[in-house]
């Protein structure tokens, strides 16, 4: 085991709190068997969090428990815890039992005084009902009571032992700032000094205002023989109660990096991206206002939901049936399931809290929801709601939940904030973190603005370079190529009348071939009826000349014999003389 | 003055100790001897241990020791401690006049 402490011996055997994120802070509980004290100012959420630790022990690892409370009453503390579905009414006398240890308001209190009675009463509790977990709540109200430092000394260090020597595991809480200042008390001491000396771990809420929002935090201070977490985490108080923020830092190695693609909903995006997002990526898009974000997140939360992937969509813009509303006019259907329970949609627009709550509850609705995929539209409204301390945690934290969950992340951030709030803002820090980037952005052109998509970066996966018009219509969403001419981009109208002037230069280019085809047809019949014609004339012409020839043979013998008979009828010489 | 007309009134007293504590041991002794003082005949003791009988502890909702518990005359009172201060306790039992 690598730790930054040294840890003499084995690690202690710790107890599971069954709180979110503190079991991962101090590495598996509280120490088992011993003491821990819980400070916190007034609200800080100490009595609920020793509950939690009580109900979880008496429900889930079979350690009954039992309550003692010196502030409010038994009654009112189950109350108030209703609402956290613990069901400690059925818990209540058999695992978990509450004490009533509120000193009467018209007690009068004369001499010194012990705690005897109390430990007897448990002592007693613990054997009947085989008590493993304590939590001694508001001892700071009998601490009150006690004449002097020495005594309340005495009775803090003597519940220690009775703790130890029954092997309880033991929350002690105590308000901060209340502790009892007599002469004795030096100025800037701890609170409860000695408490956090004698106790072996040591946990500090607390709850404080920034820029007009709550902001809780847990900070654990000390634990004897483990390596814990010691920076303060958020936390909020949930619909489950305690919820601490981890800020573990993640075993990178432990994450599988998965190959499977997931559609983002618009096929030809996915070809853009060589065939979607990967499984367990953080996917940002960025744009100015109505460049359509939401309508990829919504394009992407459909497909999901018809892989049957549970999706969680956190909108800060727009309430969820506005959204569902909106993306039904684009053709993507949400509704049926919303209706079938596959998506939920979470309208944060009302929650107010820091940056690190909102963390907390997202990852809280995630679990509780069973989500493969996420998407939060937009994290530039969410993390605005933060001064910029701890915005980098936040956005690191939410990318590093996501991978270690294998949770498909699809984040929309507003461009403004991009460029606006510089260096830390927390879409320039998840720009950086983000495996894909996809921008998107007006192009505004002859008078007409029109939607442009880019891919900016996408790891691991070959991309294309090209802008690509988004086009929105009542069938869905497509992209379509965009024409460059001349080194401009054309889009819009512009795209449209390129690509009718381009139909018909094909069908003007159609009908001139076909015209020359007739043409030629024509010519090649005019040829061959030329050719026709010639051969004609030539078998005339070849008639002619035999003809001819024949003629001319005839007229020569006619003239041979003709001589020939003319001499016999003159009875000439057959042959004439040479000269006459 | 007749016994008969002015029956003194019996003030009955609860007094939970943790064992043989210092602070118990002084609770008790305190009272005894604050009762033999004020009320000579007219109170009853009763002592409990909370070691021995927790339940009655956790019914009574004592939790600290020694915690004086006047059950009778009406209103009840419960003081905490070890009754170190007479005259104080005195006030707070409703005895104030018989002090002085």
């Amino acid at each position: 085991m690598k730790s930054t402490h040294i840890a003499p011996g084995p690690v202690p055997k710790k107890a599971l709190t069954g709180i979110v994120g503190l079991d991962e802070i101090t590495g598996g509980g509280l120490p088992h068997g011993r003491t821990t004290l819980l400070v916190g100012g007034p609200g800080s959420g100490k009595t609920i969090f020793a509950l939690q630790f009580l109900a979880y022990g008496a429900r889930s690892v079979d350690e009954p428990g039992i309550f003692v409370a010196f502030e409010e009453s038994a009654d009112r503390i189950v109350a108030n815890a209703d609402g956290f579905g613990w069901k400690l009414p059925e818990l209540r006398d058999k695992k978990l039992f509450f004490i009533d240890a509120q000193p009467a308001p018209d007690l009068i209190q004369l001499g010194n005084f012990d705690l005897g009675g109390m430990l007897a009463v448990l002592e007693a509790k613990v054997s009947e009902m085989g008590a493993r977990r304590i939590v001694f709540d508001a001892i700071d109200i009998v601490l009150a009571l006690m004449p002097d430092d020495a005594a309340r000394r005495r009775e803090i260090y003597g519940l220690h032992a009775w703790l130890l020597q029954h092997g309880l595991t033991g929350i002690i809480t105590a308000k901060a700032g209340s502790e009892v200042t007599t002469t004795e008390t030096k100025q800037g001491e701890q609170p409860f000094g000695f408490m956090q000396f004698m106790v072996d771990c040591s946990v500090v809420l607390n709850h404080f205002v920034v820029q007009g929002g709550s902001q809780r935090s847990l900070r654990v201070q000390k634990y004897r023989g483990s390596s814990f977490d010691e920076n303060e985490s958020p936390f909020l108080i949930g619909k489950n109660g305690f919820e601490a923020a981890v800020a573990r830092p993640i075993d990178r190695s432990a994450l599988k990096a998965s190959k499977e693609r997931v559609s983002s909903g618009i096929e030809r995006l996915d070809t853009m991206l060589g065939g979607g997002y990967y499984r367990g990526a953080t996917v940002l898009i960025t744009g100015v206002p109505g460049t359509a974000k939401t309508t990829l997140c919504g394009a992407f939360a459909e497909a999901a939901c018809l892989r049957g992937e549970r999706t969680l969509f956190v909108s800060f813009d727009a309430d969820s049936n506005e959204v569902v509303r909106d993306l039904s006019s684009v053709g993507i259907g949400l509704e049926t399931h919303v209706e079938n329970g596959c998506l939920r949609m979470i309208s944060a627009r009302s929650l107010t809290g820091s940056a690190e709550s909102f963390l907390v509850r997202l990852t809280a609705l995630a679990k509780d929801h069973g989500a493969r995929c996420v998407i939060v539209d937009p994290v530039s409204t969410w993390i605005k709601s933060n001064d910029g301390i701890g915005v980098q945690g936040v956005a690191e934290r939410l990318i590093d939940w996501s991978k270690s969950e294998g949770i498909t992340l699809l984040c929309t951030s507003l461009h403004d904030a991009l460029s606006n709030s510089g260096i830390g803002s927390v879409s320039q820090q998840m720009a950086t973190l983000a495996d894909t980037w996809i921008q998107l952005d007006y192009l505004v052109q002859s008078g007409e603005r029109n939607r442009g998509l880019a891919i900016i970066k996408s790891r691991g996966t070959s991309h294309s370079n090209q802008v690509r018009e988004l086009i929105l219509s009542d069938s869905g969403v497509t992209l379509a190529d965009i024409y460059t001419a001349g080194g401009e981009v054309l889009m819009g109208t512009l795209r449209w009348e390129k690509e009718s002037a381009e139909r018909v230069a094909v069908e003007v280019a159609e009908v001139a071939a076909e015209l020359k085809r007739v043409r030629l047809d024509a010519e090649q019949t005019e040829l061959e009826m030329r050719v026709r014609s010639l051969q004609t004339e030539l078998v005339a012409k070849q008639t002619e000349k035999e003809l001819l020839t024949r003629t001319t043979a005839i007229n020569e013998r006619d003239l041979t014999r003709g001589d020939n008979q003319m001499r016999e009828l003159r009875g000439a010489d057959v042959a004439p003389p040479e000269s006459k | 003055m007749t016994l008969a007309m002015n029956e003194p009134v019996q003030y009955q007293f609860r007094l939970f100790v943790a064992g043989d504590t210092t602070n118990s041991a002084q609770a008790i002794a305190n009272l005894r001897a604050l009762c033999r003082a004020h009320l000579p005949d007219r109170h009853t003791i009763e002592i409990v241990d909370v070691f021995h009988e927790p339940a009655r502890a956790l019914a009574d909702g004592v939790f600290m020791t020694p915690t004086l518990v006047k059950l009778g005359p009406l209103p009840g009172q419960r003081i905490v401690g070890t009754l170190s201060q007479l005259h104080a306790v005195l006030q707070a039992l409703g005895l104030g006049g018989i002090a002085e």
